[in-house]
């Protein structure tokens, strides 16, 4: 396995009084897809919202590269070269499509090359790339959350669980685009319920229960073990499908 | 903002639908009142006037209406930076009367946008004050911020006092802006006008800042989803601060304009409008400009309707317009982020 671009050790997040992270324990190797799956309330949102600083770490150690982040604001891990594509989207309703990419891309000017690439895989945001952002569909606006976050290259990308209330044509083209951002060399870490989608893009994959890692593996081989899938995530990979 | 290029290729796209509904409500609402006021100069005197007030209600209320948006701040003591910027601006009209009262336009306009300096300067510099002292120890907690933004705006006007003394400050408009244009029997009064043009600078200022700069588009972005900002990378605190100072120093602004309307100052002068500011971002929606505009020109347009033909009904009319409109649009005219 390639060395580790973020490694959690020993998190602990509080929300309120309720302790949700309770000692995770994740490596997300460089250059690969890790998908983060596991049953509803597991904490793999909790997982990601603590990476991104958006709930604090109550105790242990996230680290970017040589960097412990755990500390830090939301907006300095965002800077340290972290993209984040939240659950519920989160594109800025009344900017257009344009504009959500603007800001994706911070002071970068948007590489003409690199937006055709997008589009190769998301045409739909070349068809309403002026057009508010808040009339489009899910599946759309989703495809304008990811391409915010790869407008320009980072060096890790965090998606959580970007087919949730998809349409089967668009999760195609959703495993279409992760292809292409694979294919690119980014590593991604990526939150997912459905098993059967990230079955056929994931390299690694950590299974969370109850606020806690319960298994770490190949993708692979993790897929070959009905049993496995069946005692972690309650059901077989292929009953997913 | 970086140049992007245009995708090419792509189908024709449908048209942004936008809603002109709000926007109608307000000639709407003038254009009915005709009949009932009955005399065509009466209803000109009146509309001019209504749109004066709400113009400098609008340039009182745009700053908070960010301030909320961007933060979910709810500041109560945003009355107290107007009665600052009234009070400000005597440091430049007292001295300068001679300019005030001479008979040039220049030397008329130069003392008011002397004073209209200051009084942003001080306004931005309270509100600076204020966001470091009284509002960051409690973002996130709307209790504590009323209680404190509200202890604030009273300590506030009580230095007033302290500095000024306790009796009324005659603020007299200068002789440009005194007297009225006579159009047959219509009289325009020449310091509502001026109102009026002052408040449509400021509205298409502010157009431009947040519709065709990098800076508009963080604001607007930081209203709709401050978290999602702060995950792209943005310090959302530091553009908060300011816009918090740009905020106070606009509610400086309408405070001279309000202070000169009025033509004498007290510490309350500010306290006064604050209701009616708030009603107008609550009508237009929080976080937007173009909601709180439309709310600002419809409140006064209405107000002052209802104090020619029901004074008893103008007190509640802004309250009554205010149920009106959240029955008919529950989140306010322009509701941000809601598609």
């Amino acid at each position: 396995m390639a060395e580790a671009l973020l490694a959690l050790a020993g998190v602990h997040t509080h929300i309120g009084r309720y302790h949700i992270l309770q000692g995770v324990d994740l490596a997300v190797p460089e250059g690969a897809m890790t998908v983060l799956l596991g049953r509803n309330g597991a904490g793999k949102t909790t997982t990601v919202r603590t990476i991104m600083g958006l709930y604090k770490a109550s105790a242990g150690q996230v680290r970017f590269g040589a960097r412990d982040i755990a500390a830090l604001p939301t907006s300095e891990i965002a800077r340290a070269g972290i993209a984040y594509v939240p659950e519920s989207m989160a594109v800025f309703s009344d900017l257009t499509v344009r504009e959500n990419l603007l800001l994706g891309a911070r002071e970068a000017k948007m590489d003409p090359a690199r937006l055709e690439w997008i589009f190769g895989f998301m045409p739909a945001l070349r068809k309403f790339w002026n057009y508010p952002a808040g009339n489009l569909s899910g599946g759309q606006k989703q495809m304008v959350a990811i391409a915010r976050a790869i407008v320009v290259p980072r060096r890790l990308l965090v998606v959580d669980e970007p087919t949730k209330g998809l349409a089967p044509a668009i999760v195609q083209n959703l495993l279409n685009a992760f292809r292409e951002m694979k294919s690119a060399g980014t590593t991604i870490l990526l939150v997912e319920q459905n098993a059967a989608f990230v079955k056929k893009v994931g390299d690694h994959v950590a299974v969370m229960d109850d606020g806690r890692i319960v298994h770490s593996g190949t993708m692979a081989a993790f897929a070959a073990d009905a049993a496995l899938q069946s005692r972690l995530l309650g059901l077989e990979m292929e009953a997913h499908a | 903002m970086s140049a992007v290029p245009t995708p090419a290729g792509g189908e024709a796209i449908p048209a942004a639908s936008l809603d002109i509904v709000p926007l109608l409500l307000v000639p709407a609402v003038a254009l009915v009142m005709i009949p009932f006021v009955g005399s065509f100069p009466a209803w000109v005197t009146l509309t001019i006037a209504g749109l004066a007030m709400g113009m400098m209600i609008f340039i009182m209320a745009s700053g908070l209406t960010l301030v909320f948006g961007l933060m979910d701040v709810l500041n109560f003591g945003h009355g107290a930076f107007i009665a600052v910027g009234a009070y400000a601006a005597t440091l430049v009209l007292l001295p300068l009367s001679g300019w005030s009262g001479a008979d040039s336009v220049l030397l008329n306009l130069s003392a008011v946008a002397l004073a209209i300096l200051v009084a942003m300067i001080a306004t931005g510099l309270v509100g600076l004050v204020f966001e470091r002292l009284l509002i960051r120890p409690v973002y996130g907690q709307h209790l504590r911020q009323i209680l404190v933004t509200m202890g604030g705006a009273i300590v506030t006007e009580q230095l007033l006092g302290v500095i000024w003394g306790p009796d009324q400050i005659p603020l007299p408009i200068p002789e440009t802006l005194r007297g009225a244009f006579v159009l047959g029997d219509v009289a325009i009064e020449k310091y509502r006008l001026f109102a009026v043009v002052v408040g449509l600078a400021v509205f298409l200022a502010m157009f431009l800042v947040l519709n065709r700069t990098r800076l508009g588009l963080l604001i607007r972005a930081g209203v709709e989803n401050r978290p999602m900002v702060e995950a792209l990378g943005y310090r959302i605190r530091t553009l908060f601060v300011g816009v918090f100072v740009a905020g106070s120093a606009l509610a400086g602004l309408g405070g001279v304009l309000w202070g000169l309307y009025r033509e004498m100052l007290t510490a309350t002068l500010g306290a006064d409008v604050v209701v009616m500011v708030f009603i107008v971002i609550i009508i237009g929606g929080l976080g937007s400009v173009g909601g709180c505009f439309i709310g600002a020109l419809l409140t006064a347009l209405v107000a002052n309707y209802a104090g020619f033909l029901a004074p008893k009904v103008a007190l509640a009319s802004n309250i009554l317009l205010m149920v009106a409109i959240l029955l008919w649009r529950p989140a306010g005219l322009y509701p941000v982020g809601k598609r």
